[in-house]
């Protein structure tokens, strides 16, 4: 009796501690947003986790955009040709880098650069009663340390984005012009001609969206890393936690960019 | 000489009644209460798995117990909100096992973090109060390092430094001895009579060191499997005839060897529910 039951048995454990978590993770959210209304902001804090989130991140993204431009052009210049529209390279590169490859890659590196960075640095100060001390001397933790770096990832990552999309709009630029020598008036005309307002919107819009799950996420996992089932002190704990925070992090960016996408199209 | 009980000198400043507190099935507590008067050096002792951790966490707010009351500084914890507990913790101090110094700050950075959070006071009169709460735990050599740079003693007197660097009413220390040498551990406890009887400051230390708990206590609480053992001064712990402190105070391994069959039983145990 007790085999037949036992994977239902595992399916309700299973689920229930996944809605635990989810109703932990939704009210870390509610408190952390919640600061927007506590004076002081930390300036200060927030200037600092810029600079790691932001400044620090930007010549790997970069690099990435420089690549991802110079890659999609030349697959495009690949497809196009055979039409005989390489006129259209520009348009192509622009609207992929800017509605969809931008706002995503970005996200996905930043996840891996400071995401995961700030969730292992968030869950150290758990494991080392850091936290608790903070309570402790009655500093609220939500306004001192989560804020300020949800405010940090809600400025840079759409930053960040803007700067892969120019430098892969140049990338793809030097693959289409320089190397296949598509005219260079065809290749900003079409781009200017197709990219519009709206797809710059989405592009932001998606990039903000990223940057709130990224923030709520690697925070969210590091924070709450002594209430989680099966969760382990110590490193083994922090290591679990920031690998969860990543592979959740990435997904629902994935998940995100699916539906802002069904929407906003 | 500081006084010895808590009839000598009646206000309370900290009181726990009937605390209980689980772990999912697991009773870690069971009807611990508590009263600790001003000005006094209040020891709790115990093994590890004691539940000394769990009830400090409960006397401070830290975690809130499944049934009894704290009183702390007159406000009942369980009555309070957020921000009254947090006005309440302006005036008592914590400090953690391990110092718990937040590792991307310096240690004077840290040392001066509860001034610049609730003081308006300038940079140059934060810096000055906090060099001299250093200076007090001799780490005036050490401001400007950060905490990965310490060693254990030093950590937990700079964890001290920043618990008191507001001169709380009231100070919880959790473990000062654990993990350091005699002569460390020895400065430490030296540190902690001296900040009460300069200071006139109430403490609460959590600690397993039974020399240390017989040197600085006025009263010692023993606690045992979430229950209390014993709870007097020094002497009277001392001479008590319960077979627990006994065992305690001669460090004789706990004889907890069950029955034949329970043995057999545990031994012959499988995991199926």
């Amino acid at each position: 009796m007790m085999d037949v039951l036992s994977p239902l048995i595992s399916l309700g454990r299973t689920s229930i501690s996944a809605l635990q978590e989810l109703g932990r993770m939704g009210i870390f959210f509610a408190v952390a947003v919640r600061q927007i209304f506590v004076r002081p902001w930390e300036f200060g804090l927030i200037l600092q986790q810029l600079r790691f989130v932001g400044a620090r991140s930007v010549i790997v993204i970069a690099v990435a955009g420089a690549f991802v431009g110079m890659v999609v052009a030349l697959q495009f210049y690949d497809v196009l040709v055979r039409f005989g529209s390489v006129s259209l390279l520009g348009s192509a590169v622009g609207w992929s880098l800017v509605r969809e490859l931008g706002p995503v890659i970005t996200a996905l590196i930043v996840i891996g650069r400071a995401g995961s960075a700030t969730c292992a640095e968030i869950g150290i100060m758990r494991t080392d009663n850091q936290i608790d001390a903070l309570e402790c001397m009655a500093v609220d933790p939500y306004r001192y340390l989560i804020f300020p770096r949800l405010v940090a990832f809600l400025i840079a990552v759409p930053l960040l984005t803007a700067v892969f999309n120019v430098v892969g709009i140049f990338g793809g630029w030097f693959v289409s012009v320089a190397v296949f020598r598509v005219s260079q008036g065809a290749y900003f005309q079409s781009m200017a001609d197709t990219v519009l307002l709206n797809d710059l919107v989405m592009g932001i819009v998606k990039s903000v969206v990223f940057s709130v799950l990224i923030a709520w996420i690697c925070t969210g996992k590091g924070f709450l890393m002594h209430l989680n089932q099966g969760m382990v002190f110590g490193a083994e704990g922090v290591s679990r936690a920031t690998t969860d925070a990543v592979v959740a992090a990435s997904i629902s960016v994935l998940f995100a960019d699916y539906i802002v996408s069904a929407i906003m199209l | 000489m500081p006084s010895k009980s808590a009839q000598e000198d009646d206000t309370v400043v900290l009181n726990a009644e009937g605390l209980s507190s689980a772990y999912g099935d697991r009773g870690v507590l069971h009807d611990v209460s508590l009263s600790v008067a001003k000005g006094e050096i209040f020891v709790i002792m115990g093994a590890s798995g004691s539940g000394k951790t769990t009830l400090l966490r409960h006397l401070i707010g830290l975690s809130m117990p499944s049934s009894g009351e704290v009183t702390l500084l007159g406000k009942r914890l369980s009555t309070i909100n957020k921000d009254e507990l947090y006005e309440l913790r302006k005036h008592i101090g914590v400090a953690f096992q391990g110092g718990a110094l937040i590792n991307s700050m310096s240690v004077i950075e840290n040392v001066e973090l509860p001034l610049r959070q609730h003081t308006a006071l300038d940079n140059s009169t934060i810096r000055i109060m906090s060099r001299m709460k250093l200076d007090m735990m001799s780490l005036d050599d050490a401001e400007n390092l950060m905490p990965a740079q310490l060693s254990g003693g030093m950590l937990k007197r700079a964890g001290l430094a920043r618990a008191v660097v507001m001169d709380p009413h009231l100070l919880f220390f959790d473990e000062p001895s654990a993990g350091l040498d005699p002569v460390t551990s020895a400065e430490l406890d030296e540190l902690i009579i001296g900040l009460r009887n300069a200071l006139r400051m109430t403490v609460v230390v959590v600690t397993h060191e039974l020399e240390s708990a017989l040197k600085i206590a006025d009263r010692i609480m023993v606690l045992d499997e979430g229950r209390i053992v014993a709870l007097g001064t020094v002497d009277e712990i001392t001479q008590s005839a319960d077979p627990r402190v006994q065992s305690m105070l001669h460090r004789q391994v706990r004889a907890r060897r069950p029955g034949d069959e329970a043995y057999l039983d545990h031994l012959t145990e499988t995991d199926e529910p």
